[in-house]
């Protein structure tokens, strides 16, 4: 929008303020017998409405549109078929749930999805409570300096891409690395870590620890921060010694938070890390590295196999669906807030 | 997110008379963590900047990586700036980062201030179709037929406009928007001001803290693309900074071209290394600027929105 459109006055609206927020909106409401008309609202609100359209729009075509591009995985999808993706989206073929039936028959899908899960259970056991521990340690520094000085550090990793992640451990642990040559200058043989399948599942969660341990614990420090130190102070009076009160204060505290991102990861469980596994898939080897995403890239744009692809990516956004509704569910149930609790 | 957080407070410096003393053991413990902690950051990227900056003799007799600085060669970086395949590389991601992070803060910017009237019209309604988005979302495929449908193969526009708006960025800067006092917008109504002009004039000289850590987490985004550019950019003249990265010393590195890695090693290794430092730098840079408002910004916004 222009300049000049928006700064015109704004339409004259009488006496009542301009919809300040939702308690004046209802009372407003509760007052006269119906709400204002559409028109008026629109002149009142258009501006708002042209604010919100390019988002909106960026959305739809990059977003939404995509979403309905899934039908591609009921179809024969042929790229060849029209000049663009559209018109070869029209010509081509459905063939119902065929692509489906040849992805539950691949034992390479099921080794995937295998290997995802299992990822995601090791990092929930792994790397999951590691940034509780270290915001519980870093909240009892008393040192403002020192507190602020580590978090200035651990937090930086979180913004190295994936791609740099992964070469400063070749750097460090690698055939090449430092590791290594130190250790032949020693006189052992080093052990090969980037590469060997059957540790692979130790490394991606240390890279992953490396990249997010200090960046997962901000929130907490942020929940222990908003803990009334009086609980502390009544319960050391009462003879609470500090592992008590991390047992009864502490952790009771942090409960809303690790529910609310155990619920997160969970409804996330189909996902661990795409670029990262792209990035090391070759070096170790199909078997131990390929993941649902990687699977899915692999069957699809890197063969051309578009159909199949899609019907693995659809798989996959339904069940990361109901897994985060049946965990907030859950979290319902357990009377936790959960995520979307509020309107 | 609903998590019953007020406001970080402030504590009383030294310990609270109710607290025992942590003791020499303890004291050990916690000193012994932070420090693995902090080492294991710092380390690697005290390594790689050294032998960066090692000259070839220096790289030769550490008998690869340098962890004790002799000298200062800045030969390598001399052969990435001279303008191959990296200093170009280095303009590409240059070029997105600022025209994407421009392009994604307005539409955030614009898209927030939209929605953070409840009671506007349609407002329940945009706002329920933006946080749809986190529950469904597109599969790699369609998103990469929507994307070359486009013909946005092999334009740059491929590494922006998929992700131009993050909702979560978006839910942020709302929140941060919402905590500003009506009254201020409302005086800035009555004295004639239009919606646009209360956004720039009112809203965002006071958002400036959730501006910059948005905008940081932007630019963080698009300077490290890679696999959209995996996906799109088959030009090598178009290739961004992650993506040579990748193709140029992971690649290498990989067991095929292990043997030809081993044998080029000593000439190359510094230039390798300054490839990482250059990558990293500008990160490093900009983050302690932004970091001081994480927390103000990141948590006040996520936590109430």
């Amino acid at each position: 929008m222009s300049a000049d459109q928006a700064s015109r006055p704004a339409p004259v609206v009488p006496p009542e303020p301009v919809a300040p927020g939702p308690p004046a909106s209802r009372r407003r409401r509760a007052e006269r017998p119906r709400r204002s008309p559409l028109r008026a609202r629109l002149r009142r609100d258009w501006p708002l409405l042209a604010m919100v359209a390019p988002g909106a729009l960026a959305l739809l075509v990059f977003h939404y549109l995509p979403v309905l591009g899934n039908v591609v995985a009921f179809q024969d999808y042929n790229p060849y078929l029209g000049d663009d993706a559209l018109s070869a989206l029209l010509a081509s073929p459905f063939v119902g749930l065929a692509n489906f039936r040849d992805l539950f028959a691949d034992p390479a899908f099921w080794d995937a999805l295998w290997n995802t899960l299992s990822i995601t259970a090791f990092q929930l056991v792994f790397f999951f409570p590691l940034p509780i521990a270290l915001a519980i340690l870093l909240d009892s520094i008393l040192s403002r300096r020192l507190r602020s000085f580590v978090q200035t550090v651990v937090y930086l990793p979180h913004f190295f891409s994936w791609v740099l992640v992964v070469t400063f451990f070749v750097q460090m642990l690698g055939g090449a690395g430092l590791l290594s040559q130190e250790l032949r200058d020693a006189g052992f043989s080093p052990p090969e870590i980037m590469s060997n399948p059957d540790t692979f599942i130790v490394l991606v969660t240390a890279e992953a620890v490396w990249k997010d341990l200090g960046w997962g614990t901000i929130v907490f420090l942020a929940a222990l921060a908003a803990v009334d130190p009086n609980l502390y102070e009544a319960s050391a009076v009462d003879g609470a010694g500090r592992w008590r009160r991390l047992w009864h204060i502490t952790l009771p505290s942090l409960r809303p938070v690790i529910v609310l991102l155990l619920i997160l990861r969970l409804g996330d469980a189909l996902s661990v890390g795409f670029e990262q596994f792209m990035l090391q898939r070759d070096a170790v080897g199909r078997q131990a590295a390929e993941v649902l995403d990687t699977f899915v890239y692999y069957q699809s744009i890197a063969t051309g196999d578009y159909g199949f692809g899609a019907a693995a990516g659809l798989f996959k956004a339904v069940v990361g669906l109901v897994l985060i509704l049946a965990a907030n569910k859950m979290a319902h149930l357990l009377g936790e807030r959960g995520v979307y609790s509020r309107s | 997110m609903t998590t019953t957080t007020r406001p970080a407070r402030r504590r009383p410096p030294g310990r609270p008379a109710w607290e025992e003393d942590p003791g020499v053991a303890g004291r050990t413990a916690k000193g012994t963590v932070l420090t693995a902690v902090v080492l294991a950051v710092l380390v690697p990227l005290w390594v790689v900047l050294v032998t960066s900056l090692s000259s070839r003799e220096t790289i030769n007799a550490a008998g690869g990586l340098v962890v004790v600085p002799r000298g200062l060669d800045l030969s390598a970086y001399r052969i990435i700036f001279s303008g191959g395949q990296i200093s170009k590389a280095l303009l590409v991601s240059t070029l997105v980062t600022a025209a994407g992070t421009a392009f994604s803060l307005v539409l955030t910017v614009l898209a927030a201030y939209g929605l953070s009237r409840p009671g506007s019209l349609f407002h329940r309604g945009l706002l329920f179709y933006f946080l749809l988005s986190f529950l469904i979302y597109p599969g790699l495929v369609p998103s990469y037929l929507v994307v070359t449908g486009l013909g946005l193969k092999d334009s740059l526009w491929a590494l922006i406009l998929p992700g131009a708006v993050s909702v979560f960025n978006l839910v942020v800067v709302r929140a941060f928007f919402q905590n500003i006092p009506t009254e201020l917008m409302d005086s800035a109504r009555i004295d004639g001001a239009g919606e646009f002009r209360i956004l720039t004039r009112i809203v965002l000289p006071l958002s400036r803290a959730v501006v910059a850590v948005v905008g940081l987490f932007y630019a963080v985004g698009y300077w490290n693309i890679w696999f959209n550019a995996l996906l799109y950019i088959d030009d090598n003249e178009k290739f961004p900074i992650q993506r040579v990265l990748q193709s140029y010393i992971l690649a290498g590195q990989s067991p095929q071209n292990a043997g030809a890695a081993a044998a080029s090693l000593p000439p190359t290794l510094a230039i390798k290394m300054a490839v990482v430092v250059v990558t990293v730098a500008p990160i490093a840079l900009v983050y302690p600027f932004v970091q001081r408002h994480f927390t103000r910004g990141v948590i006040v916004g996520a936590v109430k929105g």
